[in-house]
């Protein structure tokens, strides 16, 4: 096992990128620790698969460095990579039984039959097929085929790291969430790193330590799940993580103070004069409140019983503001209140850090 | 113009064997214009069986279907065949022709219509519009992404302006941001027309937000049915309650004696309700256990957690107690790992109390 | 009640095929029939033979030595166009302007009419004019397909490895076709040999595609008529004279019509027979798999 790093990586489908858009990857650095849970967290061609098709070696980077620990794998193939992958759909071998499926991969790597049956046995054993390993394996339900694509990589003791590529998304969603458990405490109990494409968030959020948000081929944060939903570093991280995603009002800053359509707002720290560039303040529905006034006008509420929330208009911008149950509310004028330490002010979309 | 007449759609007593299995036993149910009539209910509730069974598609085993008719009469809508229904339908994949434009795809209905032609123009636009794939009419549908493609195959069912439109978790295969959009979107979308919408779901999030009137499915039977909030508000059965909530609905079984609720292997609490001494079941839903102390009356649980899912504002955290799976939904981040002993909050006020029968008091 | 109205109503929409295969299928079937248990001397005069014909053609060698020609040639087809065509579409590409070049290229001799490649070949491969057999001549090879029976064989398979291999190929490149990506990059990561990709993914899926394509190259093969018929007669002697060609000869040539029916139902027989054990034997795998 090693950390994996990635030197000014970048990869272009096309020939020979010119602009920035011609890179379906832009240029990043990055260390994966050794032992880390990470998720890619983006939309579809955000370029979360092209990264991790450059981290198995089924893709070579047009561009930068690929290194596990001190050794340079930019040029080597998967096969030499030690890496297992778990891919969108169940790949399994269907005129093999589960068993011999697990051990595949370690006769085609010249184990011996002993080692590979204690092997088998103990994998077997840890993800619940002991009962299963002489059935089938084309007769097993999705769910069951993903677990052993899993245990293919899991069997072998000297992988580097096991790459999931939206593993869930055959999945019955009522099995989900199991799934999910069973990846995290396989992570505990195995310590491989792991790296888990999705574009799902809760996927990502439940079962990463740090969550890379990628957008546009871009990788616009890497945080824990608190850092993503309390400081979103990019305005696309504001609108992803959460529902609803956070509110963003173009504004003016200055000091202490931002202005929106001449309606003054104040913050929880202090910014230097940013001139007129792309000024944003975002502010997450949890932290709007609703008070005594009329600066602003509730819309509509939707109430989906456990809160409610209002759609609200404030000098011409809609929000969405999170009501909790129990507090009566109906459409008309209202005050708004911005919680001046969750309101964050965002420059040409970047977050910009102000002093305490 | 046919079609869009408000009339009101009525299934009476329909039952679905296919091959000595019921997929419907002895459904009721009515579908009114002007609002989502949503249908709430898991996998395999019979919510499709339904849906077809509307449609025309399958027919009754027995029951009846009847629509609105001129003068108030009813028509019976039993044996008629699916061409001579006037029916908008979609489907959880995205269902359009490969080969045709978007506004080919769109115009299709209405040229099976014989709509004129300068009419089927200005009708494709106003819904593209509408739903705004207008700058896509010229492409074809496999060259969009999943929402837009949707879209057009929502825009097709709602161009003729039929009586009655059925959508089957339409949602269900887009993207979570797309489907906040869409969801947003769709009542605005059905209010403008006079068709009589029906939209089958699992996600009882998503009934909340369409609202209007809800039918709940449970094993092929109707529930519950009524208006949206009051059906999650008030629920007649533990078996309402479940299938109306997600995360799953808390349970436990408790027994009243002499004024005194005892949890059991939990807390007490004094009753308010004025329950006769006996065995019931008490259920709140996953936002209604806390991680921090709600109000003075609060009952405190230690308990043991087994996963914390993270959705980006909110956290569910499941939890082992008392013999049950618990979940608490709470907002913000909450990273509990598997084994952490927490402590959690419920509110006795929240409670709701079913009879041993799963009856609601 | 419902419903078995509704099935009887049914039955009124499959009469036009009922009628449809009765005319175009049993009615001339009877015929054959009819003729394989009579004698005839002319003036539409019919003796009733019984079983006569069919007893004479199954102990007859002439129909022995056919037959057994018949099942060598099948055999020998199959053993060479199977593996060819897996291998050619093995080797072509996935996707790109040369998967569509490949694609026509293969589906070109299947395009030409069965007689016309009989021609093409009959004069290819003559010893004196023929590009091929004179080729072969020149090099000091004793080739001549009109007088040597080895000769006449490997020119008649070769003719049928032109012509029908792309056919296999076909099928073959769809069944790979419809493999994911997944499964490859699976198996590179599971360290498999290019063997095992074939044996443990290529081939289960391709498994399908290729009962089929041996189910239609044995079928046409065993009934082979038009190639052989142009290009060598059934000869030298009676070396390449296969079933098909003798039932023929004894219809046509000698006009014995009782026989020649006897022996077309006992070849309609065998044809159904060896296609069911075909059938059979490459479905097992799938019921197995079933369970």
């Amino acid at each position: 096992m090693a950390e994996i790093h990635l030197q000014a990586t970048a990869h272009s489908y096309i020939a020979n990128p010119k602009e920035p858009a011609d890179y379906a990857l832009k240029s990043l650095d990055h260390v994966w620790e050794d032992g880390g849970a990470y998720a890619l967290l983006g939309p579809s061609g955000c370029g979360k698969t092209t990264l991790l098709n450059i981290i198995s070696g089924l893709l070579t980077p047009s561009e930068g460095r690929v290194l596990f620990g001190d050794t340079d794998v930019t040029h080597r193939d998967t096969a030499d990579r030690n890496i297992a992958q778990v891919f969108q759909f169940p790949v399994i071998y269907d005129t093999m039984t589960v068993r011999q499926n697990l051990e595949f991969p370690l006769r085609n790597r010249g184990m011996t039959a002993a080692d590979i049956k204690a092997r088998v046995d103990e994998i077997a054993e840890m993800l619940d097929l002991t009962d299963r390993l002489d059935d089938r394996a084309a007769n097993l339900s999705a769910d069951a085929k993903q677990i052993i694509s899993l245990g293919r990589g899991l069997v072998r003791s000297d992988v580097n790291a096991i790459l999931f590529d939206e593993p869930l998304t055959v999945i019955d969603p009522h099995k989900k969430w199991q799934l999910r458990s069973k990846l995290k405490a396989l992570h505990r109990q195995f310590g491989f790193t792991m790296v888990y494409v999705t574009h799902d968030q809760t996927e990502a959020l439940t079962f990463a330590d740090k969550v890379v948000v990628m957008f546009g081929g871009e990788v616009v944060q890497i945080g824990t799940p608190e850092e993503l939903f309390e400081r979103p570093a990019h305005t696309f991280v504001g609108y992803f993580i959460g529902s609803p995603g956070m509110n963003f009002l173009p504004a003016s800053v200055d000091g202490t103070t931002a202005t929106v359509s001449g309606q003054q707002i104040s913050l929880g720290a202090h910014y230097g004069a940013l001139g007129n560039d792309q000024v944003e303040i975002g502010i997450r529905p949890e932290f709007l409140k609703l008070s005594e006034g009329d600066s602003a006008t509730i819309q509509s509420i939707e109430d989906l019983g456990r809160h409610k929330i209002a759609k609200i208009s404030f000098q011409g911008h809609s929000l969405s503001a999170l009501v909790p149950e129990h507090q009566s509310i109906t459409p008309g004028p209202s005050g708004l209140i911005f919680e001046p330490e969750r309101t964050l002010v965002y420059q040409n979309s970047h977050l910009v850090t102000g002093v305490k | 113009m046919r079609g869009a007449n408000w009339v009101a759609f009525e299934v009476k007593n329909i039952t679905l064997t296919v091959g000595g299995e019921a997929y419907l036993s002895a459904v009721d149910a009515c579908f009114t214009p002007g609002g989502f009539n949503v249908l709430l209910g898991p996998t395999l509730s019979g919510k499709t069986s339904l849906l077809r069974v509307l449609a025309g598609l399958d027919a009754p085993t027995s029951g009846q279907i009847v629509m609105d008719g001129p003068n108030q009469s009813k028509v019976d809508l039993t044996g008629v065949a699916v061409k001579k229904r006037s029916i908008g339908f979609v489907y959880q994949q995205f269902i359009n022709y490969p080969s045709m434009s978007v506004f080919d795809n769109i115009a299709s209905p209405l040229r099976v219509m014989k709509t004129p032609k300068a009419d089927i123009h200005a009708r494709v636009e106003k819904i593209a519009d509408l739903l705004a794939i207008g700058p896509m009419l010229k492409r074809k549908p496999l060259e969009l992404s999943g929402g837009q493609q949707q879209r057009v195959a929502l825009a097709r069912a709602l161009v003729r302006e039929a009586d009655l439109v059925l959508l089957d978790e339409p949602l269900a295969n887009l993207d979570y941001k797309l489907r906040e959009e869409l969801r947003a979107e769709l009542p605005k979308l059905f209010n403008q027309t006079g068709s009589t919408v029906v939209y089958a779901t699992t996600e009882p999030e998503e009934a909340l937000l369409l609202g209007g009137t809800i039918t709940l499915l449970h094993e092929g039977r109707t529930v519950q049915a009524g208006p949206t909030l009051e059906v999650y508000r008030t629920p007649n059965s533990l078996q309402s309650a479940r299938t109306f909530s997600d995360p799953p609905l808390n349970s436990a079984p408790a027994v009243c004696s002499g004024g005194t609720v005892q949890i059991a292997g939990g807390p007490t609490y004094k009753d308010t309700l004025g329950l006769p001494d006996g065995a019931y079941q008490i259920g709140f839903r996953a936002h209604q256990l806390h991680v921090k102390k709600p109000s003075r009356n609060a009952l405190d649980v230690s308990a043991c957690v087994a996963i914390t899912e993270i959705t980006g504002s909110e956290s569910f955290i499941h939890v082992d107690l008392l013999g049950q799976r618990w979940t608490a939904l709470v907002h913000g981040i909450h990273p509990y790992s598997e084994g952490d002993q927490v402590t959690l909050y419920l509110d006795p006020a929240d409670f709701m109390v079913f009879r041993q029968d799963g009856s609601a008091l | 009640m419902m419903q078995k109205k509704l099935n009887q109503k049914a039955w009124f929409l499959v009469l036009p095929v009922f009628l449809l295969v009765a005319f175009s299928a049993v009615l001339p079937l009877m015929t054959v029939v009819n003729y394989s248990v009579q004698d005839s001397f002319g003036n539409n005069e019919f003796y009733w033979v019984g079983a006569e014909w069919f007893e004479e053609i199954l102990n007859s060698s002439r129909f022995h030595d056919a037959l057994g020609r018949q099942l060598l040639f099948s055999g020998i087809i199959l053993a060479i166009e199977v593996p060819l065509g897996i291998w050619i579409a093995l080797s072509m590409p996935k996707k790109g302007w040369g998967a569509s070049l490949c694609l026509v290229l293969m589906a070109l001799p299947l395009l030409i009419p069965w007689n016309v490649v009989g021609t093409i070949w009959q004069i290819f491969a003559r010893a004196d004019i023929g590009l091929l057999g004179h080729t072969l001549a020149a090099m000091g090879i004793d080739y001549n397909y009109t007088q040597n029976a080895t000769a006449a064989w490997v020119t008649v398979i070769i003719m049928d490895v032109w012509h029908w291999t792309s056919l296999v190929v076909l099928l073959c490149y769809a069944g790979l076709s419809s493999i994911p990506d997944a499964f490859y990059q699976a198996a590179k990561i599971d360290g498999a040999s290019r063997w095992a990709v074939f044996r443990f993914i290529q081939f289960p899926k391709m498994q399908r595609v290729l009962l089929i394509a041996v189910l239609l190259r044995f079928m046409d093969s065993f009934m082979i008529y038009t190639e052989p018929f142009v290009v060598t007669g059934g000869g030298p002697g009676n070396s390449t004279t296969f079933l098909s060609i003798d039932l023929v000869k004894m219809a046509i040539g000698q006009f014995d019509l009782g026989p020649a029916a006897a022996f077309s139902l006992i070849y309609f027989l065998i044809v159904l027979l060896l296609s069911w054990v075909f059938y059979t034997v490459m479905t097992a795998r799938d019921a197995e798999a079933g369970q």
